[in-house]
């Protein structure tokens, strides 16, 4: 079994769009949706859910109070700034380091269990899919990517899958860093713009440190030919296999307005891109 | 006043939108707090005059005073630190993962032996500098970094409160974005209508509903996809602050690293029409 990540660094660039169609695709996996604050992989694969967990994720302080002087010693230890003059504890501030409750003189101070979300497993037409919705304004998304990630394996696992395919966060801090561990490889979905490469730079450094093989799709190449042989060189600069280039076409926004992946939907041009480059991606694994 | 830009989903045009309004203002400032994908420097040019390390605390045991008594470990809330007691053979040792550390200071604090210290370890880099009159600000997150907040909380000391600040956000609805966004006057929402972008359009406004802070909106390509965004926004009396419909030159000028008023005037208007229009939602 394979696990395959499509991230991007910078934000919609396609990655969605690639990971929808790869829903299609590809026979015999489990989907998973790892950007969890802001998941719309659903919006294409339209899920029957199944299952509904809880997603329980740190602490916050609450402070009591009937206990509570006013001391300020809570206030001088926090070095996140989360207790307000009228000692009130501000929740987005608080990351739950419970160091004010182990310090209070009175004992006023107590952590409470923060639902931070929920988790799905659910059943489509392409077949399993797991999935998450962080609640908002909340932490722990590494946290909540490892959680659906192990679930998604041991599901795969259960059903003799060849391959779990995750749709990543963007960015390159700590959601990516926990979905990129341990996957076989990294699919990073660009687009030929100044800022697409340069993030691309930084979400392939992230990849290579954490030693993740990586290989590039550049998304709308035809907008601009000039940095897309960029791309290009930069791939062949090290090492990275580009594997295939989209066109831009507005039939990919008309396809997800009809909420159906785009190579399910799209003109010649666009479906045989994408075909194409699952192709290429499933011979570079050996597999046929 | 501060306004800051952020969107729910990526790729809806949240740089762009910062960066016009800067150039359309002028007198302003812009903190790119997007610290994984700083992007506004690639428009903006800037010319940098000074380079910061930005550092965390983190714990440093010595070995000398630690008699193993596992306090750290029990105290640390995102199980960072790890207490190995020595065996017949094996010396124990504490182990500490920088990943999952959140410089709380909790196990310098506790620790009955005082055998922990903090020191300062860098996350990332803080640059400064100006492109014509704009001044700017923006964290640079080390790759391999996982926590990006303190770094974006750093960059926030930078606010210069006699300008006009623009603070350039990361995609999302998570602590990051918090993080940017929190203390602002006015967050201006980009988005797509589309389905994606709908969305975390819906997400993002919750997370400025919990804050307290007002907010607008900016449709871009506000003429592919469909209308459910106008009639959300309508029936959720959302204001839209403004249309940039599809234009393929737009879509060029920004695949080139070119803010598109220095080509298009007529929009220069436009963004100084919006931040009239913000000037006075804040004022209500
Ligand atoms: S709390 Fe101090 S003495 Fe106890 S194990 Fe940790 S470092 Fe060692
Ligand atoms: S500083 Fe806080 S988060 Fe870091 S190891 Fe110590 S107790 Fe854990």
């Amino acid at each position: 079994m394979k696990t395959l990540l499509v991230i991007s660094g910078k934000g919609g660039t396609g990655k969605t769009v690639l990971t929808g169609s790869l829903a299609v695709l590809v026979k015999n996996k489990v989907m998973v949706d790892c950007d969890v604050d802001a998941a719309d992989l659903h919006l294409l694969l339209h899920p029957d859910i199944k299952e509904r967990h809880e997603f329980k994720g740190g602490q916050t302080a609450v402070i009591d109070k009937s206990l509570c002087k006013q001391c300020g010693r809570c206030m001088s230890v926090c070095r996140f700034g989360a207790i307000k003059p009228d000692f009130v504890v501000e929740p987005f501030s608080c990351e739950g380091c419970g160091l004010c409750h182990e310090l209070c003189p009175r004992g006023a101070i107590r952590m409470k269990e923060n639902i931070a979300g929920e988790w799905f497993v659910s059943q489509t037409r392409y077949g399993p899919f797991v999935h998450a919705k962080l609640g908002v304004a909340e932490e722990n998304s590494g946290k909540l990517v490892a959680k659906i990630r192990q679930v998604a394996k041991e599901l795969a696992e259960r059903n003799g899958c060849d391959y779990v395919i995750i749709d990543g966060p963007p960015g390159i801090g700590c959601p990516v860093i926990a979905s990129l561990s341990g996957v076989d490889l990294a699919i990073i979905v660009t687009e030929p713009t100044v800022s697409g490469l340069h993030d691309l730079k930084r979400v392939w450094e992230t990849a290579h440190q954490f030693k993740v093989r990586t290989q590039v799709v550049i998304n709308k190449y035809d907008l601009n030919l000039e940095y897309t042989s960029k791309v290009r060189n930069f791939c062949a600069q090290n090492s990275v296999d580009a594997v295939g280039e989209i066109p831009f076409s507005h039939d990919i926004t008309k396809a997800v307005v009809q909420g159906v992946p785009p190579v399910a939907f799209c003109s010649n041009g666009t479906t045989d891109a994408i075909k194409a480059i699952w192709s290429r991606i499933e011979r570079s694994l050996g597999h046929p | 006043m501060i306004i800051s830009v952020a969107s729910g989903k990526g790729g809806t045009g949240k740089t762009t939108i910062a960066v016009n309004l800067a150039l359309a203002l002028g007198n302003a400032q812009v903190l790119d707090c997007d610290v994984e994908e700083p992007n506004a420097h690639l428009f903006l040019h800037p010319e940098i005059k000074e380079t910061r390390s930005a550092s965390v605390l983190i714990p440093e045991v010595e070995k000398q005073r630690c008699n193993f008594c596992g306090h750290c470990q029990r105290v640390c809330a995102y199980h960072a630190i790890a207490v190995i007691p020595p065996k017949e053979q094996s010396k124990g040792g504490v182990l500490f993962f920088p990943h999952l550390c959140h410089s709380c200071g909790a196990c310098a604090i506790l620790c009955p032996q005082g055998a922990i210290r903090e020191i300062p370890k860098e996350i990332g880099t803080i640059e400064l500098g100006s492109a014509g009159q704009v001044q700017f600000v923006h964290g640079r997150l080390n790759v391999g970094e996982a926590m990006s907040p303190p770094l974006i909380r750093q960059v926030k000391e930078f606010v210069n409160s006699t300008r006009t600040v623009i603070i350039d956000a990361p995609p999302g609805t998570s602590c990051p974005v918090v993080a940017s966004v929190k203390g602002s006057d006015y967050t201006i929402l980009v988005t797509e209508p589309t389905p994606f972008g709908l969305n975390d359009l819906v997400l993002a406004v919750e997370v400025l509903k919990k804050l307290q802070i007002p907010f607008g909106v900016v449709i871009n390509r506000s003429d592919i996809g469909d209308d459910k965004m106008e009639s959300y926004c309508r029936e959720s009396r959302i204001p839209v602050l403004m249309r940039v419909p599809f234009d393929r030159e737009i879509a060029e000028l920004y695949s080139n690293g070119i803010p598109f008023v220095l080509k298009k005037p007529e929009y220069s208007v436009k963004f100084k029409d919006m931040f009239n229009m913000i000037k006075e939602e804040v004022a209500k």
